[in-house]
């Protein structure tokens, strides 16, 4: 992968993408063993709450009702966060938002003066909306801190999993990217052991000097609360609460769908969060900071922002059957729990959102422009439904965003140059008639003819299919259709009066 | 537990479904040979044919609601309808309700809601609406169950195919591994996503042949169609068989 943003706009379609990633034996070994070692870890712990379908339950509510309200909670918690010291910053698109975020940094350095670095906590916020390489362009580098991001920055490597963004690099990996891109005065990394220790104690190493050093951090938010104006952040590592509590300067940025109503919904969400994310009881960092401490002797960020972005989410939240997508809270369970995604690794999806939640919400993200294959990148089994701590009906909202696709591709002279929408209307006119439907299951028979040879136990099957069927073709054999119909069974056994028994004797 | 349904005979509808109409024949036999055995009536509604899965599912909405409608017109005086699919069963209970909104006619809407309780999957008609589990028949083979996902997530089908297969004189049934993994069949996702589909093919195939199993079945004979037509191409020697034709088996 190339150091170049994971970008749908420009991305190849997942059928592609997925072709070549497929041959990659070790990303796929990593990837499955990393999603197997935390769906395992889910498991147990979800196992244990007998009030987990209660709890998801609670979770959806929650989310859904924000939605319904959202201008309400959002200038709730933005006059609350106002009061407590903080200010809000409202942008339109991914454009806006990198704007405020450039203009904010470079007012944030001693004196008014702009700083060259800045110090992030992981956030998909500022992934999706490429803020590194607008702030690179602007003249300041960013240090991600979080360690598996921080493997994707040093690897000139995009994320390719929303909590373990480096989920498909393995130890031995890791270590060769830390040997040849760590670099630190006084410090030699060139003969890094491969223990996670080792592996640990490097990061903890590079990433100190940055907190100690940088006074302006960026970072996401897991929740915006709406009674506080309060901002939450859960994390394993503690590079957050460095992140938080050690510079000057502190910025948010936010989706506005990532709002909860009330301090008290943690109580839901942060049993939710964690046992789907990493399969824990509870993160092993939650930070929940509000505006700024004004007194002399104040502890923290002297500053602090939060950018509320849109781009794109009122547009979803307008269509009524793809809305509980902005339900999501990015667990990621069910990146783990998606055989395709198993299979592929994130990459093939094109953007920083893989796997399920990916596949509905960058389409939409991208105003349906864009990675019009996502929608079709599931076979429908569910799993991500079943696992995800919100109740998104995963494969409810895919169907829908393929109808939006299939009316784009069968709008006007599109429909000429797209086979698949010219045969699936046809034989939509086939099933409207049982007359046209025997008559299609008799030439269907023909057709196959030139195509079937017999095996040895005198059975017809074909092993080649033309054009797009030749997909099925590629690893499977296919029977060639029986002489005759069950329909047809059953009326000549009707006609003799039921005298032979089911079974044809 | 026996259900006092047991004791009764039914009229019982058959929806074959389209592939299983024209595909596979045998399964529609083994249905009817099994619900007549257990002292029931098969009706067969001629006007059917397909549930509209295939264009629900792919995208294309508008195409898929005259095939409701069609469903509704053949089936409306049906005492209890049964169909051997799992994806289509679900399609209906899932997506029926959803197209009728769709249709905004209050009549259809009723129509759904009444008929929708009536349907069942061959194999949840048995365990759930008879409550049998034996059913008298006879396999002397080693045999694994494939869970398809819409029978394992949709109707919730739970281990009740296992059960009526664990009654089957003479069975050898053994576990697959991974048994709730998806095997990559999805319908369009395998042409339009062949390399990832047959990925996930591989995995499922590998899940089979561990077993040392002579026979695949399954609830659903589109993901058995799929599994084995690689089990073919293979030439592996294991066959895919229905549970209805399983459960039809005699000595
Ligand atoms: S869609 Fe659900 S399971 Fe997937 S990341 Fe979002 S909250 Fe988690």
């Amino acid at each position: 992968m190339s150091g170049a943003g994971l970008d749908p706009r420009t991305a190849p379609k997942f059928q592609v993408a997925a072709r070549r990633l497929v041959g990659d034996a070790q990303m796929r070994k990593n990837v499955r063993h990393a999603t197997n070692v935390i769906q395992t870890k889910r498991a147990k712990v979800v196992a244990e709450m007998p009030d987990w379908e209660d709890l998801r339950e609670s979770g959806r509510q929650i989310r859904r009702h924000t939605l319904r309200h959202l201008d309400y909670y959002l200038l709730q918690f933005e006059k609350n966060c106002t009061a407590a010291g903080g200010v809000v910053h409202w942008a339109r698109d991914a454009e806006e938002a990198r704007q405020i975020v450039i203009k904010l940094v470079k007012q944030s350095g001693p004196q008014g003066e702009s700083p060259t670095e800045i110090i992030k906590i992981k956030s998909m916020t500022t992934e999706e909306i490429q803020l590194n390489q607008a702030l690179e362009e602007a003249g300041v580098h960013a240090y991600e801190t979080d360690l598996a991001e921080l493997i994707i920055q040093l690897g000139h490597d995009q994320p390719s999993h929303i909590v373990v963004p480096a989920l498909h690099k393995n130890r031995a990996q890791i270590r060769e990217i830390f040997q040849r891109e760590m670099h630190l005065p006084g410090s030699d990394f060139s003969n890094l052991g491969g223990t996670p220790q080792d592996l640990a104690d490097a990061a903890r190493r590079f990433l100190r000097e940055k907190f100690l050093r940088v006074k302006t951090a960026v970072s996401g938010a897991n929740f915006l609360i709406a009674d506080t104006g309060g901002v939450c952040i859960v994390e394993s590592e503690g590079n957050g609460r460095m992140c938080l509590t050690l510079p000057e300067t502190l910025i948010s940025v936010a989706g506005i769908d990532k709002v909860v109503p009330k301090f008290s919904d943690l109580e839901v969400m942060l049993q939710l969060l964690p046992r789907s994310a990493t399969g824990e009881r509870m993160n092993p960092y939650n930070s929940i900071w509000t505006g700024v401490d004004k007194t002399a002797a104040g502890d923290g960020p002297r500053t602090f922002h939060v950018v509320l972005v849109d781009n794109a989410r009122t547009k979803i939240l307008a269509d009524e059957e793809a809305r509980q997508t902005l339900q999501c809270i990015r667990c990621g369970a069910c990146l783990n729990a998606c055989p395709v995604y198993l299979q592929t690794g994130g990459h093939a999806y094109g953007s920083v959102y893989a796997g399920p939640i990916g596949a509905i919400l960058t389409p939409q993200l991208m105003e349906m422009h864009h990675a019009q294959s996502l929608p079709y990148a599931s076979s429908l089994c569910g799993a991500c439904y079943e696992v995800c701590p919100v109740k998104i009906d995963i494969p409810e909202v895919l169907i829908h965003l393929r109808n939006k696709v299939v009316k784009q591709q069968s709008s006007g002279l599109n429909i000429l140059a797209n086979p698949e929408v010219m045969a699936l209307k046809a034989v939509a006119r086939v099933f409207r008639s049982e007359a046209v439907f025997r008559i299609a299951q008799k030439l269907g028979r023909l057709a196959e003819l030139p195509l079937s040879h017999k095996d040895s136990n005198g059975v017809g099957w074909i092993d080649w299919l033309p054009g797009m069927l030749g997909g099925w073709t590629q690893v499977r054999d296919l029977r060639v259709m029986p002489k005759q119909t069950f329909r047809q069974w059953f009326e000549a056994r009707e006609k003799a009066g039921k005298k032979g028994a089911a079974d044809g004797k | 537990m026996e259900s006092e349904e047991a004791g009764r005979g039914l009229r019982v509808s058959l929806f074959i479904t389209c592939y299983n109409d024209t595909l596979f024949p045998e399964t529609g036999k083994a249905v009817v040979k099994v619900l007549e055995r257990l002292g029931h009536t098969v009706d067969f509604p001629a006007g059917q044919t397909c549930c509209g899965q295939m264009h629900w599912n792919t995208g294309y909405q508008e195409e898929g609601l005259p095939m409701l409608t069609r469903f509704l017109e053949q089936f409306k005086d049906s005492e209890v309808i049964v169909s051997p699919s799992t994806s289509c069963v679900a399609m209906m209970k899932d997506h029926y309700p959803i197209m009728a909104e769709r249709m905004k006619d209050p009549k259809i809407t009723a129509e759904v809601a009444a008929i929708l309780p009536k349907v069942w999957e061959f194999s949840q008609f048995l365990t759930q609406k008879l409550g049998i589990e034996d059913v008298g028949a006879y396999f002397p083979h080693r045999v694994t169950y494939h869970a398809s996902c819409h029978g394992l997530r949709s109707l919730h089908l739970g281990d009740g195919p296992q059960r009526l297969l664990r009654a089957v004189r003479g069975i050898d049934l053994v576990e697959i591994e991974n048994l709730e993994q998806c095997c990559g069949f999805g319908g369009t996702f395998a042409i339009k996503n062949a390399e990832v589909s047959s990925a996930m093919l591989a995995d499922k195939v590998r899940g089979v042949l561990n077993t040392r199993a002579e026979v695949v079945t399954g609830c659903d004979n589109s993901c058995l169609m799929h599994v084995g037509g690689s089990l073919h191409r293979q030439r592996t020697g294991v066959w895919p068989l229905h549970i209805a034709e399983i459960l039809a088996g005699e000595e």
